[in-house]
């Protein structure tokens, strides 16, 4: 955490201000889900509580701290209790490792001292991230298991088991991206992706002007595999077979009411945050703004500012992407179960494999595609 | 170590948080009074008739054994792509990718053999 006790304070408080930002997004989050759901299906949503509705979940949040706290008799009490916790950690865990914005600097008692805009780095972040996020399992499984319902049972299995036939699509398509960068470090993916369009074609360089050097010129397909699987990983429409609520009532929630229920949806909003930092990092640039980024750093006073403004430009980013999954949600019918599988199993997980081989031959022959 | 302690450390927070927030609507809330459907297991309006240690598909377990076996030689790749750069460019590039093309062949024999013994077949 840091040599000197200014470095720990200043950790620490930026530790608990990314969980809070975590935190505190997930009223707007719902409150945009809601807005947006009834823009989308022409009716009004919330908007009594407040201007346009946005204090809605402030009444909500307190409505569900003055709810009964119950347990089912028949259900296993420490995992009851244990599952909605369990589900706040991995989405914690992994945003705090994603870099949110440019490194600054702070000065100190006539010292300089380095600071990441994350809460640690770690040399392997993606695979840290990777094997974080899928601890989200076991959230469900406690709950399903220790709610002592088989809806809540049955819901959970069938998380668990989409989660994970979603998780070897998800890993081997970003099989790709880590060989076009060669790297398992977030911060130097993302200034890897600084600057105009830029590779070796055949020997010769060629620069294009007009396009940001980001990801997804170089891994399409790729990004479209990861972008698919971390619907079935976030356990979101098309793909929110584990609360098919015609089948299932809520899925492993059916008992949790109150504020047990609103952990969920943290961890659930959490995860999506996560996803979409994650698309964001890899393939469009992180915190980098294209063409603007060199200007902002020469005009802006201070590099602490010039990250505060980038990280309002990473924001931008990852808000668009959660925008795309609650607009996603309103608009794709729900998939069938078996149809599910067979999409993770035998259409992704094949054609995850052949960008793999794809992106192997192109780099070789092309020898050094984008760094 | 010494990288691990933010993240024990975060852990500790989050937790503190979340066991925080169950014990607190135990002290706001109204006092529970009893009635016997409430507690019983949530049915949709009718008495439960099945226990709670209902039986779970064996499907499920499949998927799951699949599933390392796959995620495990998925994580074999990592490291190749990792140094799939370096290789080609201290010369080995034709080396690298044919010692990698036999195990990606060899993982979709697997996957095809797979789906043809019906081990991926939902309903």
């Amino acid at each position: 955490m840091g040599a000197s006790g200014f470095e720990i304070v200043v950790n620490t408080i930026k530790m608990l201000a990314i969980f809070l930002l975590m935190v505190q997004l997930v009223p707007i989050l719902v409150w945009v889900e809601r807005r947006g759901s009834a823009y989308i299906q022409n009716r009004f949503g919330p908007n009594r509580v407040g201007p346009l509705g946005l204090t809605q979940l402030l009444a909500d949040a307190v409505k569900f701290l003055f709810k009964e706290e119950f347990r089912p008799p028949s259900s296993v009490a420490f995992m009851y209790y244990a599952a909605p916790v369990l589900a706040l950690i991995p989405g914690a865990l992994a945003f705090a490792a994603i870099p949110l914005s440019a490194p600054f600097t702070l000065d100190y008692d006539g010292q300089t001292y380095n600071f990441l805009f994350q809460s640690y780095q770690l040399g392997a972040g993606i695979v840290f991230v990777l094997a974080v996020s899928s601890l989200g399992a076991y959230a469900l499984l406690f709950a399903g298991w220790g709610s002592g319902n088989k809806y809540s049972l049955m819901g959970a299995l069938r998380a668990s088991a989409q989660m994970i036939s979603y998780e070897l699509a998800l890993g081997l398509s970003l099989v790709g991206i880590l060989m076009i960068y060669g790297t398992f470090s977030f911060s130097e993916m993302v200034s890897a992706q600084q600057g105009p369009l830029n590779f070796v074609l055949f020997g010769t360089p060629v620069v294009i002007d007009f396009l940001p050097n980001w990801g997804i010129f170089y891994q399409p397909l790729g990004f479209i595999l990861f972008f698919a699987a971390t619907f079935a990983e976030t356990n979101r429409a098309p793909f929110d077979l584990p609360e098919a609520e015609a089948e299932l009532v809520a899925g492993y929630h059916t008992e949790y009411g109150g504020l047990k229920m609103l952990m969920f949806y943290i961890g659930e909003y959490g995860h999506m945050m996560v996803a979409s930092a994650l698309l964001t990092t890899f393939y469009f640039g992180g915190w980098d703004l294209p063409f603007g980024s060199e200007f902002l750093k020469e005009a802006l006073p201070s590099s602490f500012i010039y990250s505060l403004v980038m990280h309002l430009v990473f924001m931008g980013k990852v808000l668009f992407f959660l925008w795309v999954f609650v607009w996603v949600r309103w608009t794709v019918p729900r998939f069938r179960y078996d149809q599910l599988m067979d999409l993770g199993w035998k259409t992704m997980l094949p054609v995850a494999l052949a960008n793999t081989v794809a992106t192997a031959v192109i780099v070789v022959l092309f020898n050094s595609v984008g760094r | 170590m010494e990288a691990l302690v933010p993240i024990l450390v975060l852990t500790l927070v989050v937790a503190t948080f979340g066991s925080l927030l169950v014990y607190v609507s135990s002290i706001l809330g109204p006092k529970k009074h009893y009635t016997r459907t409430k507690y019983m297991p949530y049915e949709c309006g009718l008495p439960g008739t099945e226990s709670e240690t209902t039986n779970v598909s064996v499907r499920y377990y499949l998927t799951a054994i699949l599933f390392i076996v796959f995620d495990i030689e998925i994580l074999f790749m990592y490291p190749w792509a990792l140094t799939y750069r370096d290789f080609i460019e201290a010369g080995h590039g034709a080396y690298i990718f044919w010692v990698m093309f036999v195990f990606i062949a060899l993982f979709l024999f697997g996957l095809i053999w797979e789906i043809r013994s019906k081990a991926l077949e939902w309903d």
